[in-house]
């Protein structure tokens, strides 16, 4: 017999970036606001300590941070004929786990979209005409502008102390930043990084090639730094030792350094930890929600009654808790109808290396987000109709680290084991830089999220099955992408590079880390025929849960995420204070 | 809820701040009484840990024995309940209990002594009408003889406490002699950084006398000079006005970040105190001057620019200390010393680093610290304990380079002393150490 707890104005499942932020706002409402977080607590200090994270096998290899395969995971398929199997080794994304959720061991690279991808259907449509969207892509746009989401993309940043140079103050171009990035109302609040030899190379021959680079967008901090919040960040001390790790430094933008802190002195907050919601609970007409069902640090089954529901949780949890709790209907890509699994998608992204006998990188000097952009070939730069694709990428030459395990990169014929290895990465260790594409994933028709059929959790509920393949667009998109990089690599007269992008026979590999960039399958928009939630992240179908994450997405970005899954959570928050509260209801009309 | 918005109104911090600026505009007696409460930390001695606040039960180790504080809440056995206002009045300023015996000078009546009766008709109300009663009795202190003897503590208040009011004493600004009052009376700084005497009395409770507040060492840990008139770097000498009300409000500022008891007072008094009383604070510590025939500085054997190229050097060579200093603690406190403002401490001029009992600074080493989390600053920014990693050699190295290197003044170190302290560390002190795999349970 599961016990009940006393009522709860909100519970928020999960405590990443999301909640947290949902957390500051909702309490300061006056709320009584509860969250559960499926892993254990984790601070700066004792969790990330120095020198403790600094080690590669245990956090970078073993992912001590991460979700265990064998506690969650789910299966995965390329088409809709297969049996998916489970993901059972972490390799291709690494959803996180505990308090701060991924916002704790990612890089720090944290951008707004364009303009033109929040409404990407319209964008392309009006532009290039209807016909040049491929049978079976179901791209759409998100139903919220850029200009609404500025202030909250601004706010997002401070909070983050992100470190960067402007390329847009109110239309006027500003030199050094991005000429082609939408809007901005304020500078950064941070100056850019201090620049590596890497970037440096890469920035003055892009520039010579008559491209625009820029200081990549970190949370990182360049500087010491005090948040609206009061929260403070330390200079960042360029370790390398961001992506995978928490910061020992107090450097990175995470839950922990901007906003836990200023949370949990809040008397109407509290957390738990270790405690995993089963399922949102419905009212029995099936149109609220009456709270949430947890498993709790015991192993008992605890109800929570709640008036506010919030996900929070990693954006494939979000799509699976939907599920498996009954809320809209589910995707079925056959019909085609059905809206929760839907459009599911990731990130296409490419590569090159580039090996140089007589340069020094000193790669141990680096930082998750320290890196030049160039934005030239953005999704809002490329003429789609004469391409033959819709997408774009961003290409970066970026230091990240210099971890020996992962990070030993050597040239083409080098032996792979034995002392001619060892001999070759001796000869080759800090000789060599990369020139990255980061690009953007449409929606297909069958790339979806739904129930598996088969495999189950260890608390009995089905696993959750993704359906996913790279198809000729976003290949085409990459294979544009590696030819501006081969002319970029060549412009700087390596020794030897070499080159990695997806071609027409690559299927989407679940082994290899690519990004843990999972989105959509809760996706946001303008009809409940399309879209599981509305434009302020609403459930159509349940009025009292809210869906924040990149569940949202409803195709994905050429970008990382979090910047707009940021701004996405304070245009929600706001809409929930001001609208939501003093008249519950659906904020949009079906 | 009330409770709530008017701290957050006085601090300033918080969108509930706003909101309720006419609540905090005229507080009532007992809303001034809850603030005078947190002035004078009553919270800090009179609550155990994880107790009730204000019920007593806190152990104070003394020369003379163990004292256990008292249960001041409301309730009329346990507490003091049938205090009336003159009896209350009178434990205050005299350390006279309702019965007439007298109280353990752990008390700082000799200080509150200065309080005008305002403020204690408004501790008065927030004590009877605000505070939680609480019947449990506290336990009685543990004093041998002859401290036991509550008769011999009269002697000793006829001696060294003067039950006077506090009376301006013709500072030059009205902000300086609020400065003097919350200073020498509620705020009761003397009772730590005031040198003591045989008696283990005060050797002054006010400014006539120039030893006042010029530092004492507590338990190991030197309570720093706060005397800060003049230029120099005595004392609160290099500290402007503002980085003293950084430091009171938030546990932290450009040169460093509180550590020892000194957090706890951060953490429960200082930091809700409102910026007007904070900058009078600072205006009256800036006015005292330097101690006369204070020890000149010894002469460093290093200076700033020598120590960072020693650090920056690609072999730093035999330097004792060095090495351990890149390997532990340059990733925060950087080649210069100097860490950065707000977030890491200075070790540069440091009155930790540099004080004559090295305790402090190997406590810290061994076990780390923990700033408070403050209604303006609520990151509780801690330093990883390293205590588990590095010999007592090697952290008597460690310190002894710290406090001689970038100018500073501080004296060798021996591994003896670090072992000392060592001794000293509680056994439930939260550590970083890995779980390596041989030792994981």
């Amino acid at each position: 017999m599961a016990k009940t707890n006393p009522h709860i104005d909100v519970v928020l499942i999960g405590l990443g970036w999301t909640n947290s932020i949902m957390g500051m706002e909702l309490t300061e409402e006056g709320l009584d606001v509860l969250a559960l977080e499926r892993g254990p607590d984790r601070d700066t200090v004792p969790d990330f300590a120095y020198p403790k994270m600094a080690d590669e096998l245990t956090y970078g290899v073993r992912y001590q941070l991460m979700q265990r395969p064998a506690k969650s995971t789910l299966t995965v398929r390329h088409n809709v004929g297969d049996t998916a199997l489970p993901y059972r080794s972490l390799g291709s994304f690494l959803p996180g786990n505990g308090v701060g959720g991924a916002g704790a061991h990612w890089n720090g690279h944290t951008w707004r979209p364009q303009p033109q991808e929040l409404r990407l259907k319209s964008y392309v449509e009006e532009n290039f005409g209807s016909d040049i969207i491929p049978e079976g892509m179901t791209i759409q746009d998100f139903g919220v502008s850029y200009d609404e989401l500025e202030p909250y993309f601004d706010f997002f940043e401070k909070v983050a102390g992100i470190a960067g140079k402007a390329g847009n103050l109110n239309g006027e171009l500003q030199a050094g930043g991005n000429p082609f990035e939408g809007w901005r109302s304020d500078e950064y609040p941070l100056p850019p990084m201090a620049r590596t030899l890497n970037d440096t190379m890469f920035h003055d021959m892009a520039a010579e090639q008559g491209l625009h680079p820029f200081p990549l967008p970190a949370a990182n901090a360049s500087q010491a730094y005090t948040n609206p919040y009061g929260m403070q960040l330390a200079p960042c001390n360029y370790c390398g030792f961001c992506e995978r790790y928490g910061c020992l430094n107090y450097s990175k933008a995470s839950p922990q350094t901007c906003v836990l802190g200023a949370l949990k002195r809040r008397e109407n907050f509290t957390y738990r930890t270790n405690c995993e919601v089963m399922k949102v609970n419905l009212a029995s007409d099936g149109k609220t929600a009456t709270g949430v069902t947890y498993i709790d640090e015991h192993g008992e089954e605890v109800i929570q009654p709640a008036d506010l529901v919030i996900m929070g949780a990693y954006a494939l949890h979000n799509v699976h808790l939907l599920l498996l709790s009954g809320i809209g209907q589910p995707y079925d890509p056959v019909s085609g109808k059905g809206v929760v699994g839907k459009n599911y998608a990731y990130q296409m992204s490419g590569g090159a290396v580039l090996h140089f006998r007589d340069k020094e990188f000193n790669p141990f000097i680096g930082a998750g987000a320290n890196g030049e952009v160039v934005n030239d070939f953005g999704v809002e730069q490329i003429d789609f109709g004469r391409e033959g694709f819709i997408g774009g990428s961003y290409l970066n030459a970026a230091m990240t680290n210099g971890q020996p395990i992962r990070n030993m990169p050597l040239p083409a014929g080098s032996p792979n084991w034995g002392a001619d290895w060892k001999q070759a990465v001796q000869e080759n260790y800090g000789h060599a830089m990369t020139i990255g594409s980061h690009g953007s994933n449409m929606a297909y028709r069958d790339c979806y999220l739904d129930l598996d059929p088969n495999y189950t959790d260890d608390h009995g509920r089905p696993l959750m099955r993704m359906t996913f393949d790279w198809k000729d667009n976003d290949v085409r998109m990459t294979q544009f992408m590696k030819q501006k990089i081969e002319t970029l690599s060549q412009a700087l007269r390596p020794d030897d590079y070499r080159l990695s992008f997806k071609d027409f026979d690559s299927h989407y590999d679940v082994r290899p880390y690519q990004t843990t960039h999972n989105v959509g399958g809760a996706i946001m928009g303008t009809d409940p025929s399309s879209s599981v939630l509305n434009r302020y992240l609403q459930s159509w179908d349940v009025h009292n849960v809210f869906v924040m994450g990149a569940s949202a997405f409803p195709q994905n970005l050429q970008y990382n995420p979090t910047g707009l899954v940021g701004g996405l959570t304070y245009w929600a928050a706001k809409a929930i204070r001001e609208q939501y509260l003093p008249n519950p209801g659906p904020l949009v009309q079906a | 809820m009330t409770h709530r918005i008017w701290l957050t109104a006085l601090t300033g911090f918080g969108v509930l701040g706003a909101a309720s600026v006419s609540i905090a505009a005229e507080p009532s007696q007992v809303q001034r009484g809850e603030y005078l409460a947190r002035v004078g930390d009553c919270v800090a001695c009179h609550t155990a840990p994880h107790g009730k606040p204000f019920a007593g039960g806190l152990e104070i180790e003394s020369p003379f024995g163990t004292i256990v504080s008292t249960n001041i809440t409301p309730d009329p056995d346990a507490g003091i309940g049938d205090y009336t206002r003159d009896e209350f009045a009178a434990a205050l300023r005299e350390g006279k209990r309702a019965d007439g015996s007298n109280l353990y000078p752990a008390m700082p009546y000799p200080s509150y002594a200065k309080l005008s009766d305002a403020d204690v008709d408004a501790l008065y109300a927030y004590f009877m009408q605000e505070v939680e009663p609480v019947a449990d009795e506290s336990p009685e202190s543990d004093i041998s003889f002859p401290f036991n003897q509550r008769w011999g503590i009269s002697l000793w208040n006829w001696l060294f406490a003067d039950a006077e009011a506090f009376e301006p004493s013709g500072q030059p600004t009205e902000q300086v002699e609020r400065g003097a009052y919350l200073v020498q009376g509620l705020g009761h700084c003397g009772s730590c950084h005031t040198p003591r005497g045989l008696m283990f009395q005060e050797k002054a409770l006010d400014d006539s006398d120039d030893s006042y507040l010029s530092g004492e060492t507590l338990g190991g840990w030197w309570a720093p000079n706060l005397r800060g008139g003049g230029d120099g770097h005595d004392g609160l000498q290099a500290w402007s006005a503002d980085d003293i009300v950084d430091y009171l409000a938030t546990g932290r500022n450009h040169h460093g970040a509180v550590v020892g008891e000194m957090t706890s007072v951060v953490a429960n008094s200082t930091s809700y105190l409102n910026d007007e009383d904070l900058r009078s604070i600072a205006a009256y510590l800036k006015s005292l001057p330097r101690q006369a025939g204070s020890e000149q500085e010894a002469p460093s054997r290093t200076s700033s620019a020598q120590t960072e190229r020693l650090l920056t050097a690609a072999d730093v060579g035999e330097a004792p200390g060095a090495r351990l200093y890149l390997d532990n603690c340059n990733a925060c406190h950087f080649a210069n010393g100097r860490g950065a403002p707000q977030v890491f401490p200075s070790l540069n001029d440091n009155a930790l680093v540099n004080a004559d009992d090295p305790t402090g600074l190997i406590h810290v080493i061994l076990a780390g610290a923990r700033m408070p989390s403050t209604p303006k600053k609520p990151e509780a920014l801690a330093m990883p304990d390293f205590g588990w990693r590095l010999s007592d050699e090697e952290v008597a190295q460690l310190a002894t380079f710290v406090r001689s290197g970038w100018g500073n003044r501080g004296g060798e170190v021996t591994a003896d002393q670090v072992a000392e302290v060592r001794k000293t560390l509680p056994d439930d002190l939260e550590s970083s150490a890995p779980e390596f795999p041989s030792q994981s349970h």
